[in-house]
């Protein structure tokens, strides 16, 4: 499934627009970033609760095409003028991690 | 070729901007990318830890045909018990440094695996520099 059905269907506000059209094969939750780091593949995307500029630093070096940023965080500004720089689709849901992730493996599984 | 990147005192929010520099040359120089992914986990956790863990430092990266070799020194603390400290789930990261998602003990380890060869030299009181070299093309 493409980035842009994804957010349709989980119905996630964007606050910077990229990648939509990549296809999504698999994501990653953690708010470890070693651990993402270490285990996240690229072209996963990222669902976490983090909100600050070190997400789109590993983002951008993991190649990770979007972040969903669960329970209606707010992300900084330098992480989202980051973004812009770096086209990382930021993605934010109201619904806690556990939500996002069931809905979104049932997409894609 | 040979680059160099100052790692300054407390600053997180531009950790990771010399493995972003780093990168952007090895995919111009046209390395393979399974190594680039290996060297940017590597090269970014020792930069993160130069920050969590320590005062800064400096960064000096020598990339030839064969290999490239990555040299992070801190000022810091250094690291009392070193094997202690490559154990998978060891930390002493700060609360302020938890709270940002760092602080798994995974650093190190993740270090470990995305290298070929890797050397700790650390002096307490002092401070500590990593030694990592990936292999090209291998
Ligand atoms: N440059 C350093 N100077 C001093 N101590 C260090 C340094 N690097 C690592 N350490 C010590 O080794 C421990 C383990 O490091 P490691 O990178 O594996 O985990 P972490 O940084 O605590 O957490 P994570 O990397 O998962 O965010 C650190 O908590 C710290 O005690
Ligand atoms: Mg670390």
């Amino acid at each position: 499934m493409i980035l842009k059905d994804i957010i349709e269907r989980l119905n996630l506000k964007c606050l910077n627009e990229a990648n939509l059209d990549a296809e999504i094969k698999g994501a990653y939750s953690s708010d470890l970033l070693s651990d993402v780091m270490g285990n996240a593949r690229s072209g996963q995307v990222w669902i976490t609760m983090q909100t600050h500029k070190n997400v789109t630093a590993i983002a951008s070096l993991k190649d990770i095409p979007a972040v969903i940023i669960v329970r209606n965080g707010e992300p900084d500004a330098d992480m989202l003028e980051h973004a812009k720089e770096e086209d990382i689709c930021i993605l934010v849901s109201t619904e806690p991690t556990f939500q996002v992730c069931g809905k979104l493996y049932e997409l894609i599984k | 070729m040979h680059y160099s990147f100052d790692i300054e005192r407390g600053n997180f929010t531009d950790a990771g901007h010399a493995s972003a520099s780093v990168k952007r040359t090895l995919k111009q120089l046209n390395v393979e990318p399974a190594s680039i992914k290996r060297i940017v986990v590597a090269l970014y956790e020792a930069e993160i830890n130069a920050v969590a863990h320590a005062y800064g430092g400096k960064i000096d990266v020598e990339i030839d045909p064969e290999k490239i070799v990555m040299i992070v020194a801190d000022e810091g603390p250094g690291i009392p018990n070193v094997d202690l400290a490559m154990t998978e789930g060891w930390s002493t990261a700060s609360p302020k440094v938890r709270e940002m998602g760092f602080g798994a003990g995974m650093g190190l380890p993740n270090i470990k695996k995305n290298t070929d060869e890797l050397k700790i030299d650390t002096k307490i009181g002092v401070g500590t520099t990593l030694t990592m070299t990936v292999y090209l093309n291998a």
